[in-house]
């Protein structure tokens, strides 16, 4: 039944429509020992335009790599990445990605973060520094320009990097755990935030995290990776939630816990093997 | 209350008040000899006439001219070809040996071929120095572009950044806090290339004086510059300071220095 689901819903998100299309993608390293690592097998995922999809599985699964892919970043060892229905062959200059890691210009301002997109496209400085005043007032952060990101807390830090991604208007918008790090408070919050944001255009958007129920609460649709090495998709569920949603009210809906306790019977199995595979780490 | 900041002057004071106090007493006590050891007396006088008189400031200015040069020149030098090693690792690979090889060098040595080179005049002095600076400099703009995080740089490229933005916006920020945070260092290695190269031959300086008051066993002599050239040091030591404070505003931490 869940072989069936997946199914169908992968043939109806590829084709030419897709923002993102990953089409078998293999990942493979070569170490300098001359032994070789296969963190990702087989991978076919499509992400329609103004779709929001969420890859989930268990930590080490490859589900970053992929992302990387996506973003350009890392060339596939085998398989083909389209973007808007051309083959990606470099950077992908129609995405925004908001990293898991500190990833802001620690030696500029938060208002000179936001604005270095438009800089280094060439709009005037003027013009730029106005429009990330605006973005950061947006994220929630007004008042907090000239601050250098060590004086700035986690989740203000991440309302930066949101703010310095989306003020390019990406197309595609891929994110890598992008609020791991941050209390579970803060992480609702964000969440709300993003849901809001995105609201406003409905950007294609890839979300990878290992947390279900953030993944849920936020997409239209929830892809499931095995545990790596060689991680592959196992299968994928659409989530019929209404939205506009809340975070911390859409998990208290019996459809929200119905679909949660059916994904999580398939991913629990991958998770422990997960932490067979990595010690637990 | 006991770790205030008056308490902590009063303290140092202390410490110098003591150790001249010690020095008087052994000295008028002639437990050392005033000819090996000088007076605390002696010195000082000494110091007043150099300021009096006005020969002092000569001297003065002709170290901190050379210092300058050195530290201005060298840090230039180091902060180039730091930043086109780190960017071009194969030359890095090829000359790494010889860096490591004349960095080694105790740079000393140097000085008496420098001075044939380029004469008793200044640039022989800020030639030595520069030998010192350049390698300080060179090895943490190096550091500074090799390390920047892969996550910054990769999402600088996802921002849409060229190769030339990368440079201004990402290398070069990351490098030059790195040459920021090894200033006290550079700084204190320019002033030891000038008075070293003084001190082994020359017509004017802080090391030169040192040198002829030793010439003529004038230990009072050696120890007023000795004290001027302490007092010299610390005097551009502080201003290093304020400026590090203004450069590194965005710095989370006191800067580590490396040398």
């Amino acid at each position: 039944m869940v072989q069936a689901a997946s199914l169908t819903a992968n043939a109806g998100s590829r084709g030419n429509g897709s923002a993102v299309a990953l089409d078998a993608v293999t990942i493979s390293f070569r170490f300098a020992d001359g032994s070789a690592y296969t963190a990702v097998e087989h991978a076919t995922l499509a992400v329609a335009d103004g779709e929001f999809v969420s890859i989930v599985g268990p930590t080490g699964c490859g589900k970053t790599t992929l992302l990387n892919v996506a973003a350009g970043l890392l060339a596939p060892s085998a398989g083909r990445t389209t973007i808007f229905g051309t083959p990606l062959g470099s950077l992908n200059a129609r995405a925004g990605y908001l990293f898991q890691a500190e990833a802001l210009f620690p030696w500029k301002t938060a208002v000179e973060n936001v604005a270095i997109g438009l800089d280094v496209a060439g709009v005037p400085a003027r013009e730029a520094r106005a429009r990330a005043e605006n973005w950061l007032t947006r994220v929630g952060l007004q008042g907090f320009a000239s601050r250098y990101p060590h004086m700035l807390s986690g989740g203000q830090r991440k309302r930066v990097g949101l703010a310095q991604v989306l003020i390019r208007d990406p197309k595609i918008l891929l994110m890598d755990e992008p609020f791991g790090p941050l209390d579970a408070q803060t992480r609702q919050i964000m969440g709300n935030l993003l849901l809001d944001l995105w609201n406003a255009d409905r950007k294609a958007v890839l979300f990878v995290t290992h947390d279900l129920e953030e993944a849920i609460a936020l997409s239209d649709r929830v892809v499931i990776m095995s545990a790596g090495p060689a991680a592959r998709i196992l299968g994928e569920w659409r989530v019929a939630l209404p939205r506009p949603r809340d975070i911390a009210e859409v998990k208290l809906e019996p459809a929200f816990r119905d679909l949660h306790r059916e994904i999580w019977h398939v991913l629990k199995t991958e998770v422990l093997k997960g932490y067979a595979q990595t010690g637990g780490g | 209350m006991a770790h205030s900041r008056a308490n902590l002057i009063v303290l140092q004071v202390l410490v110098a008040v003591l150790a001249i106090g010690l020095w008087h007493v052994l000295t008028a006590t002639d437990v050392l000899p005033p000819f090996f050891f000088s007076t605390p007396v002696d010195v000082f006088s000494r110091v007043v006439k150099w300021f009096v008189e006005g020969t002092i400031w000569r001297h003065l200015w002709v170290t901190l001219v050379e210092s300058v040069l050195a530290f201005v020149l060298g840090s230039a030098a180091g902060a180039l070809v730091g930043f086109w090693f780190a960017r071009k690792p194969y030359l890095a690979a090829v000359l790494d040996p010889y860096v490591k090889m004349i960095n080694a060098l105790p740079r000393v040595v140097l000085a008496p071929i420098f001075a044939l080179w380029l004469g008793l005049g200044i640039w022989s002095k800020v030639a030595l120095g520069v030998t010192l600076v350049f390698f300080v400099v060179f090895f943490n703009v190096y550091q500074g572009v090799k390390e920047v995080s892969h996550t910054v740089l990769a999402n600088a490229r996802m921002l849409g950044m060229s190769e030339r933005q990368l440079m201004r916006h990402v290398y070069w920020p990351s490098a030059l806090s790195w040459m920021f945070s090894s200033l006290h260092t550079s700084v204190g290695f320019a002033v030891v290339g000038a008075v070293v190269g003084e001190y082994l031959g020359s017509a004017a300086g802080l090391g030169y004086l040192i040198q002829q008051a030793e010439g003529v066993f004038d230990v009072a002599g050696v120890f007023a510059g000795m004290f001027v050239l302490a007092v010299f040091v610390l005097a551009i030591d502080g201003l290093v300071s304020a400026v590090e404070r203004r450069l590194l505003v965005w710095r989370p931490l006191a800067a580590e220095t490396r040398a």
